[in-house]
């Protein structure tokens, strides 16, 4: 099943939905807890295997998860463990963990379900441009059903218990991927955030707590999980999301006004020409230049290429990614030699047809 | 292009608006990596770990919270002072055992303590049934490290028992 996701792109990829120019993605998780089991960190191996066991056959019998594949991520090579952390399918932290774990996946990949991670459950839904609502009517749907068939720990007073203090009581965090490059550029960026921590928000990079904001990629999400109900929470991360659109637009059409327009057009075709052009490349290099395509496309700077074709390049070009689809381990030297001559391939310039014809 | 800082190639152009004038800057990977992490001091949100020991610096003389450190979870066999360390709690049970500390810690870190959103439709639930199954099972487990397996295997018919009513 790995092999045949590779060539795809997956939900949050797909470059469609509202405001899809700037909003990647809109992303919903629940942490959830069985009420007979402790918490990871004191489970036995005996009870990591039991509670996996027991969420995988519960999930059998509901027709909601006949999509589902389960996949047992502790038989799953580092390369495949990788694969999916990029694909945003499991956290690094199941990645990296120890012990009997697991993820259930759909096939359009809307939806993971991780079991044992930092909780016993971790459900998340995905969808594509802004659309917090769609991701919270099927995930409240989900947790419903799984509801129906296992025994979630739950206090009266503080909700759903989690392993962490941070995510008691809704266990929800409702993040938006946005894309940013103009307000990286003009250097704007971080005062939005600053504000957004005021307001209880948290800005993180592409691959949540830690990462770095790889391509201009970040996710806005909600600080709090207790005390606000979960429409609450929703708002509250929606409810800036307009403005962070109206942000970056302004940053936009600044940098393409008057005479910045030639800067930032000379430095999106130079992105594009490298990108077309470069005979070993790294993935972080190949990030921060597509973002500035990226930008180009949208902008009009940049004709011949659409937008799902950059998104397919983020996710094809990630080293997991690159050696899934030429189906060889590739040492960091050979990556960037493949990644060159992948991103060569999808990126032709019309300009070697136009000299072959005369 | 040189990167203006050493004389690697340029591969990074990075337009500087932090004042009103645009500046340029032409920089190698290293450089621009260098220069983009120098800018970038957004504060990390506080963890929770910090802001447990920050409100204990406060409230707790050394000698009650090496008290409160020693004190167990009847269920999960977890310290306080494990929670404290890792920032992770042991069983539900806990939030119960440790309410009197993980209030303040609440408050703090959600500015509430009290659930509004989202409840199970599933009728009663009884919090001291479920965490016994939990206290059942590391028994169980410490049974089996003492090679008591009579015990062990009896406790395993009362978690069974248990399982097969709920």
């Amino acid at each position: 099943m790995l092999d045949s996701m590779a060539s795809s792109c997956g939900e949050w990829l797909k470059g469609n939905g509202p405001d899809s120019d700037i909003v990647m993605s809109s992303r919903i998780r629940l942490a959830r807890n069985l009420a007979d089991y402790p918490f990871i960190k004191r489970c036995t191996d005996i009870d990591r295997a039991s509670i996996e066991s027991t969420v995988r056959e519960k999930l059998k019998t509901g027709k909601e998860f006949k999509d589902q594949t389960f996949i047992n991520v502790a038989e799953l090579d580092n390369l495949d463990r990788q694969f999916l952390v990029e694909r945003q399918l499991i956290s690094r932290e199941l990645a990296d963990a120890e012990g009997a774990r697991a993820v259930a996946i759909d096939g359009l990949e809307r939806m993971s379900l991780m079991v044992n991670e930092e909780d016993h459950l971790r459900i998340q839904v995905m969808k594509s441009g802004f659309d917090l609502q769609a991701a919270w009517d099927q995930i409240n749907q989900v947790d419903d059903r799984i509801e129906e068939q296992l025994n979630y720990a739950f206090h009266k007073d503080l909700g759903y218990l989690t392993a962490c203090p941070t995510n008691v009581g809704t266990g929800m965090r409702v993040s938006v991927l946005v894309h940013l490059p103009a307000l990286v550029i003009t250097k704007h960026i971080e005062k939005v955030f600053r504000t957004f921590q005021r307001i209880n928000l948290v800005v993180r990079g592409l691959y949540g707590e830690g990462s770095q904001a790889m391509g201009d990629f970040y996710q806005v999400s909600n600080q709090i999980t207790l005390g606000k109900s979960e429409e609450e929470l929703i708002k509250q991360v929606g409810d800036v999301v307009p403005v962070l659109i109206n942000y970056e637009r302004k940053a936009r059409d600044f940098l393409i006004s008057g005479e910045n327009q030639h800067n930032l057009f000379d430095q999106v075709s130079r992105a594009y020409g490298t990108l077309q052009n470069a005979q070993q490349i790294s993935s972080e290099e190949t990030m921060y230049l597509l973002s500035q395509v990226r930008m180009g496309v949208n902008l009009g700077l940049i004709g011949d290429l659409e937008i799902p074709t950059i998104n397919k390049l983020f996710i094809h070009t990630q080293p997991a990614h690159l050696q899934k689809l030429r189906r060889n381990e590739l040492d960091t030297m050979e990556r960037n030699i493949e990644r060159a001559n992948y991103l060569k391939q999808h990126l032709k310039s019309d300009l070697s047809d136009d000299a072959e014809m005369n | 292009m040189k990167c203006q800082n050493c004389e690697k190639p340029a591969t990074f152009h990075i337009t500087d608006l932090t004042g009103d004038e645009l500046l340029a800057l032409h920089l190698c990977p290293d450089c621009a990596k260098e220069y983009l992490k120098s800018d970038d001091d957004v504060e990390e949100a506080p963890t929770i770990t910090g802001v447990l020991q920050q409100q204990l610096k406060l409230e707790q003389t050394a000698e009650d919270l090496k008290e409160l450190d020693s004190r167990e979870c009847p269920i999960c066999g977890i310290s306080f002072y494990e929670f404290r360390q890792s920032g992770r709690l042991g069983c539900p049970n806990d939030y119960a055992c440790f309410a009197g500390e993980l209030e303040p810690l609440l408050v703090n870190v959600h500015g509430d303590n009290v659930h509004v959103g989202k409840r199970p439709k599933r009728g009663s639930e009884d919090m001291e049934m479920q965490t016994e199954t939990i206290r059942l099972r590391r028994e169980m487990k410490e049974a089996v490290e003492n090679e008591d397996y009579e015990k062990a295997s009896q406790l395993r018919d009362r978690i069974r028992a248990i399982e097969g009513d709920s």
